[in-house]
């Protein structure tokens, strides 16, 4: 606010003269005028000196300064974070140009992958990608939902949360760790299951998707490793799917005379089913990019094949195995392609379930899924 | 008849209701009256063991429908609810249903897959119900898009498409309008002739005009329970006569 | 009773039966997993391991000093770089930016920490590794502090989100300036759970493998330079486990042994905080 000038004060100070105390004439007053307040007493400085901006009386700076940095370089932390979108896919793009230049997208779909004769079909990396996530699913979702009904409806408070603990750990081991148990535990017991089917005097062997040497390692390997780290996520979102329904359903389907399993399966399901179908997006786009745990115990051979038996080799580990040893930079730009298929793939994935849950929560009232 | 016995109800070792014992006539409409957190809903909820399904919950004494104990071991609580049935508070039809699942989810739920048999029992639930005419067209439409009245009508039509001997309603105008509440003050009224009917309100004008029988609950005690009309004109403790008079609660 | 409601009784019971069992089959993979691990682990687990060199192949014992230590370099350095970020990128959002640049921003993250990892160490390596020419554990560290970023953002946006609207109010009502708002009223008072999320952030950098093999690539000898190649821990594992040598195999599952311990120790160390923060709060 402006001191007031000189002039200003003069009027004010006329205008209030000329206005009349309220002269109580009807009966005596109690009030008297107040008196003229003494000359000492000013509460203002005098108009001739202004008042110096931004001190305050207990000397503390305003920080506007202060406040304009912290704003920049938080604001400069967060340009990163958004920049390394950019980044992500503008060094992808540009570093598989070479690629795309040479053999453009079709010849990526070809089966034959031979870098050192200017071979580069990743139709085989593509498949076992599809095929190692879609056998990990089918094993991760129904066995998290099914655990879910279980921890949510059936079991008892204590056991389930424990059972829930034992289920996230899962998720806090590092990819090499459990394809370091992969190869050494978990390949043989697959080997000696593989050799049961083969033996099986059913004829077994003799199906498409048992088909072929029983070596253990392969797609049912990683599939089953890919099902185990996807399987605390989707048990999580179910979990709290399941818990959001709201109690007044649980009553009126109780209430009709249901029994449990009629409860769970008619009412509590059916109202969960949509933002389960979204956790399995999410968990479908973290499984597509499983790296270590794979590689470890697919095999390794670039084929096309039914069989559970078969090995095979994913986008994933054909860059991790063969990037170093790269027989050349039209090779390198090649497995960058790859790499920006998969970032395609996960992202869109992605995307899409979250679009898909944001927009469940503003239809239905339907549950949120945080992660 | 629809009675009890003595019947104490605890919730963790926390005593919620302490020895009630009444009866429902056949043939007539009972309201339970009282303030809030008198143990009115906890009395009702026992009739159809919806406490079974809580943890912690106790229920001692006796519970009878036609002189058959309700609570006895060989007794399953599932086909207890399908003879009382029970409306809620607030309308929760199932929303991934449609209006005409809706209605015959009880009787899918017992085992009856008769095409025939479901729409003639929808109908006539419905009919009962007073709400046939308004939704008749839409049958396959999701009931979300009801009014909150017509949602409750709805619920009630769903507990009487299983054809069950007594029907509990929670407080179920207390979310409506005064003409859903009519409407639905009306069909209790015609359904009184084939169920018994026990209502439980907080609303005392509502138990004056709706009811045949009336009783008082404070604190989980039974003070007086009576013919509606004596109740109401001449209480014989003075709590009732403070409570229905707005002195307290 | 009906034969078809006694019917119909058995099928449910069935039915809870199988998710029964599901429960009991989504447990088994972690306690097996734990069961090899120390089993296998512990014959590697000596003093040897942490202060020796690994031999060359074939034989037998050595150590895995060089991947330990090379680990925590990395993983420093990383942590230098991903947390600050993180940390101020978050504070932005939560405390300075307008509502539809934050949820812009978040769902950026959102998809960012869904990127596969191999694909944040191609980008490092085209950021870092093509310019310098060579690999080097600054590399890695970039990798994943890509890694990191992400996460730090969301498990520190969603604390500061928890924190009262009132307690910032009650700072502009006192003229306390928007920047110690941030720092003084809100970071304060989320401390405990962003200091847990950065520690599960970096015990989960700490196990990644993907990034590192062509990044930081792996060195067999001795090396504390960032600008050179530089074995990490999970990078090492994996190259033993798929090798051939019986002893090699042996280190591999003495390194599981202590990337878990590690981790084990980091998840307690955070839940002490918490236990800790609650503590004082209530005394």
């Amino acid at each position: 606010m402006d001191a007031p000038n000189a002039a200003t004060r003069e009027r004010t100070q006329a205008k209030l003269a000329r206005m009349p105390f309220p002269e109580d004439t009807q009966a005596p007053s109690p009030w008297v005028a107040p008196p003229a307040p003494p000359e000492e007493i000013r509460l203002t400085a005098p108009a001739s000196e202004p008042r110096p901006p931004h001190v305050d009386p207990f000397g503390r700076s305003t920080g506007r300064s202060a406040d304009r940095i912290f704003r920049l370089a938080t604001g400069a932390c967060a340009a990163m974070i958004a920049g390394l979108i950019v980044l992500v896919v503008v060094f992808m793009v540009s570093g598989s140009m070479p690629a795309f230049k040479d053999h453009g997208l079709v010849a990526l779909l070809s089966p034959a992958w031979d870098p050192t004769n200017q071979k580069y079909g990743a139709l085989t990396f593509l498949f076992g990608t599809a095929y190692t996530s879609l056998i990990g699913m089918a094993i991760a979702l129904p066995l998290g939902v099914l655990t879910a009904v279980a921890l949510v409806e059936i079991l008892p408070k204590g056991l389930a949360k424990a059972l829930s603990l034992a289920v996230e750990l899962l998720a806090a081991i590092p990819s090499v760790l459990l394809g370091l148990w992969g190869i050494f535990e978990l390949v043989p017991l697959v080997r000696k299951f593989e050799i049961y089917i083969y033996r099986s005097p059913l004829g077994l062997k003799h199906l498409p998707i048992f088909s072929g040497s029983p070596l253990g390692v392969g797609f049912l390997a990683a599939g089953l490793l890919l099902a185990i780290m996807a399987l605390p996520f989707i048990l999580s979102v179910s979990r709290e799917v399941l818990l959001q329904v709201p109690k007044s359903q649980r009553e009126a389907a109780y209430a009709l005379g249901a029994t449990r399993w009629q409860a769970i399966r008619r009412f509590i399901l059916p109202y969960s089913w949509k933002g389960i179908f979204g956790a399995s997006l999410l968990g479908l786009a973290r499984v597509l990019g499983e790296t270590m745990a794979v590689t470890m115990v697919i095999g390794n051979t670039p084929q096309i094949k039914a069989s559970l038996f078969a090995s095979g080799y994913t986008l994933a580990s054909v860059i991790a195995n063969e990037f170093t040893e790269a027989p050349s930079d039209l090779a390198i730009s090649a497995l960058i392609s790859l790499g920006l298929i998969l970032l395609l793939l996960s992202v869109a994935l992605n995307a899409a379930a979250r679009i898909m849950l944001i927009y469940l929560n503003h239809s239905q009232g339907a549950p949120q899924v945080a992660k | 008849m629809l009675a009890c016995k003595d019947l104490k109800i605890e919730f963790d070792r926390k005593s919620v209701l302490k020895g009630v014992t009444l009866e429902f006539p056949a043939q007539r409409i009972s309201a339970i009256i009282g303030p809030s957190g008198c143990g009115k809903s906890t009395l009702l909820r026992a009739f159809n063991r919806m406490h079974d399904l809580t943890p912690g919950a106790q229920v001692t004494g006796s519970v009878t429908l036609n002189d058959r104990e309700i609570y006895a071991s060989d007794e399953d609580p599932v086909l207890i609810r399908r003879r009382i049935g029970m409306v809620f508070q607030k309308a929760n039809p199932f929303p991934t249903l449609s209006i005409y699942e809706n209605v015959i989810s009880g009787l899918r739920l017992s085992g009856v897959r008769n095409r025939a048999v479901l729409q003639e029992a929808a109908e006539k639930a419905l009919m009962d119900s007073a709400i046939w005419d308004e939704v008749k067209d839409r049958l396959k439409s999701n009931p979300m898009s009801l009014s909150g009245g017509q949602q409750q009508r709805l619920c009630i039509a769903r507990a009487l498409a299983v054809d069950p001997e007594v029907l509990l309603m929670d407080e179920p105008c207390s979310a409506l309008d005064p003409i859903a509440t009519a409407k639905i003050e009306e069909l209790m009224f015609r359904l009184r002739e084939r169920l018994i009917v026990v209502i439980v309100t907080h609303n005392m004008q509502q138990a004056a005009r709706a009811s045949d029988r009336t009783a008082f609950l404070w604190m989980g005690e039974l003070i007086e329970a009576g013919e509606t009309e004596a109740i109401f004109t001449s209480p014989k403790k003075s709590m009732t006569e403070d409570y229905i008079t707005g002195r307290f609660g | 009773m009906s034969q078809s409601h006694q019917l119909r009784k058995l099928h449910g019971h069935i039915m809870e039966g199988v998710c029964l069992l599901a429960a009991l089959a989504a447990v088994i993979p972690l306690f097996a997993f734990l069961w090899h691990l120390v089993a296998m682990g512990a014959g590697a687990f000596s003093p040897a391991l942490f202060t020796q060199l690994p031999l060359p192949p074939g034989e037998v014992g050595g150590g895995l000093r060089n991947a330990i230590q090379g680990s925590l370099l990395v993983v420093g350095i990383a942590t230098m770089i991903g947390i600050p970020v993180g940390l101020g990128a978050a504070v932005f959002m939560s405390e300075f930016a307008k509502p539809s640049i934050a949820s812009g921003l978040r769902f950026s993250c959102d998809v960012l920490s869904g990127v596969p990892s191999i694909v944040m160490g191609l980008l490092a390596f085209q950021m870092v590794v093509r310019p310098m020419h060579h690999f080097s554990a600054f590399s890695g560290s970039v990798a994943l502090a890509f890694i990191m970023m992400p996460v730090v953002v969301i498990t520190t946006q969603e604390m500061l989100r928890l924190v009262p609207h009132s307690l910032r109010e009650a700072g502009h009502a006192l003229g306390i300036p928007a920047w110690r708002i941030a720092s003084s009223i809100s970071l304060r008072a989320a401390a405990p759970g962003i200091l847990t999320g950065a520690i599960l952030a970096i015990s989960r950098i700490a196990g990644e493998t993907a990034p590192m093999l062509f990044t930081a690539f792996g060195n067999p000898f001795m090396s504390m330079d960032p600008k050179a190649p530089i074995a990490t821990l999970p990078h090492t594992i994996f190259t033993y486990a798929i090798s051939p040598y019986e002893d090699w195999h042996r280190l591999a599952w003495g390194g599981a042994l202590i990337l878990v311990l590690g981790i084990l120790g980091a998840t307690l160390l955070s839940r002490f905080i918490l236990w800790w923060h609650q503590r004082s709060l209530n005394s």
